[in-house]
């Protein structure tokens, strides 16, 4: 962005005013200059993290050999892989069932999907809690069984937004089309399968990146759902920043870092940007 | 477009409806039940629970303590929604009337960080924020700036500087709560002012208003919904926010979440933290009766 404009300002180009743009920029600065840090920093040589004393890769190596936060990512992705395929299928059927049917209690039913984004995620947590308690859900299951619990709490936290996501697209398909194709002998299913999904397929894109980073980033929900065997990686380096805070909790929030680019570029690449700004 | 009535097509309708159906009955409202059933109990011996009815749990959060705590948990989030409403609207501004090829990038620029671990930005704003952090030696930076040009003019120097305890506050907490939920704010404003009509804008500035009295008599008015919307966004998640008061917060600076967490992890009260848990989700309920009252109001016009 060039920031002295040369031609003249048009009226409506806030954009191009200088004041915007420091304004844009510090905002930028503001959002991005704590994880600069905190990457820049993963690579120090240093126990303490503060001063630079030169480049190291060590706590990396150390970060990766370190058996439980290893097992915590993966239980981490684990869970968000679930719990995007689960959110997938339930909220898309959600979503068919609020738009294409009349029913009774369709207000209430519509209000009671959408409830589980209003609850604070602490109350959800505590309802989970409650709840395993309650039923007695067994604990001692192998891997990755005893996941369950919070794959459980994970989709029922993320399935609303991908319902959200679904009906708004729902919402420009031309069901002529669907006419059209029953009249052509198209079955319920195929109808579904062959021109239902195909147009809603962007909607599912953005529906499973949103339910997978919802998924991944949960701290509070999982805190009160997890127990010894079953740690996530939030939970795992909530517990490393409270006793001590060590460049090895830099090198592992890069890789996940690192990993949150990559899938948000791989849906751009896959979407383009405008699409995924719309599913906000 | 006509809705299909359950009736005429009853299986269609039970292979969409029965999964979701039970997955909302099964884990979110039963669950959400327990809850409720469990604030109308009390404690008998360490694991025992009896709903035996009382109102006990209710009345103790009616304590000056519990009362003080929800109202600070208010005041927070209503400033931390102020402050991203002040920081946000501009960028939300910026955004609308980028040129076709940045606007993208800037809205992406926003959203990134939104899709990053909370749990790895708040500590990443830990790190910057700490006493051997960044912000402190930038303010030691100006405080030995200020001491240079007081010698310079004859004056005494400054004393040494001391670090100064940036984190562990109320401060750290509306800081980092704010640093959370800027983009929750700006983008609701930015879908509320893209759909704005701009040659509304044009007219006023046409008949000449100037930029600003613009903006506070034509756009804020226009973009009311998405603006609501945004205060919204924000004051709901920041109302019930644990991680941030937690990590960033000190001794006097905790919010509700907190105190509900204490019931179930420390205290070992289970009927109180349900009490104090359906009391927040009452404040949501309240809070969102609120918006669609003031959402109505337009239609009435």
């Amino acid at each position: 962005m060039a920031l002295f404009a040369r031609a003249a300002r048009a009226p409506l180009e806030y954009s191009r005013t200088l004041w915007m743009r420091l304004w844009v920029g510090a905002v930028m600065v503001f959002l991005y200059a704590p994880l600069a840090v905190l990457m820049i920093f993963s690579f120090n040589d240093s126990k303490r993290n503060v001063v630079w004393r030169g480049f190291t890769t060590k706590y990396y190596e150390k970060a990766l050999s370190n058996d439980q936060l290893v097992e915590a990512l993966v239980n981490s992705l684990a869970i968000a892989a679930l719990a995007t395929l689960a959110s997938l299928v339930i909220g898309t059927l959600a979503a068919i069932m609020l738009w294409r049917f009349r029913f009774p209690l369709k207000g209430i039913v519509d209000g009671t999907v959408s409830l589980p984004i209003i609850v604070p995620e602490i109350c959800l947590g505590v309802a989970f809690l409650m709840f395993f308690a309650a039923v007695d859900w067994p604990t001692d299951l192998i891997w990755p069984f005893n996941l369950g619990a919070i794959t459980i709490a994970h989709i029922t936290f993320c399935f609303p937004f991908v319902t959200m996501v679904v009906r708004s697209r729902l919402a420009s398909f031309n069901r002529e089309q669907e006419e059209a194709a029953k009249d052509l002998g198209a079955s319920e299913w195929q109808v579904f399968r062959d021109v239902l999904i195909p147009h809603i397929k962007p909607a599912l894109v953005a529906g499973a990146l949103l339910a997978f980073t919802l998924s991944l980033d949960d701290f509070v929900i999982t805190y009160f759902t997890s127990g010894p065997d079953t740690i996530t990686f939030p939970v795992k380096v909530y517990s490393m920043v409270r006793f001590s805070v060590t460049p090895e909790v830099n090198a592992a929030s890069t890789l996940l870092i690192i990993l949150t680019v990559v899938l948000t570029f791989i849906a751009l690449k896959l979407q383009g940007v405008k699409a995924i700004a719309d599913t906000h | 477009m006509a809705e299909q009535d359950w009736g005429t097509n009853k299986r269609a309708f039970a292979a969409v409806s029965l999964p979701t159906l039970f997955w909302v009955v099964a884990f979110f409202l039963v669950p959400m039940a327990i809850v409720w059933l469990y604030s109308f109990g009390e404690n008998r011996g360490l694991t025992d629970i009896d709903i035996s009815g009382t109102l006990d749990n209710y009345k103790r959060a009616t304590e000056w303590l519990y009362v003080t705590i929800f109202a600070k948990s208010f005041a927070v989030a209503a400033l931390v929604t102020l402050i991203c409403l002040i920081v946000g609207f501009p960028v939300a501004m910026a955004i609308t009337f980028a040129s076709e090829k940045w606007r993208p990038w800037l809205l992406l620029g926003i959203m990134l960080p939104f899709w990053t671990n909370l749990l790895i930005r708040t500590y990443a704003l830990m790190m910057l924020l700490g006493t051997q952090g960044f912000a402190n030696k930038g303010l030691g930076l100006l405080w030995g700036g200020a001491s240079w040009v007081k010698t310079l003019v004859g004056l005494e120097p400054l004393p040494t500087w001391e670090p100064v305890e940036l984190l562990f506050n109320n401060f750290a907490v509306v800081f980092g709560l704010v640093y959370v939920h800027l983009p929750f704010m700006v983008l609701p404003l930015y879908a509320a002012l893209d759909r704005l009509d701009r040659s509304l804008i044009e007219a006023s500035l046409d008949l000449g208003a100037g930029h600003f009295r613009t903006i506070m008599r034509i756009v804020v008015p226009l973009a009311a919904p998405g603006i609501v919307a945004g205060v919204m966004i924000t004051l709901i998640p920041a109302l019930g926010a644990y991680l941030t008061p937690d990590l960033m917060g000190g001794t006097d600076s905790q919010m509700i979440a907190n105190v509900i967490e204490r019931q179930f992890k420390k205290a070992n009260d289970w009927p109180f933290g349900a009490a104090l848990s359906f009391l927040l989700i009452y404040a949501m309920f309240i809070l969102i009766a609120l918006q669609s009252l003031r959402r109505k109001v337009p239609e009435v016009r």
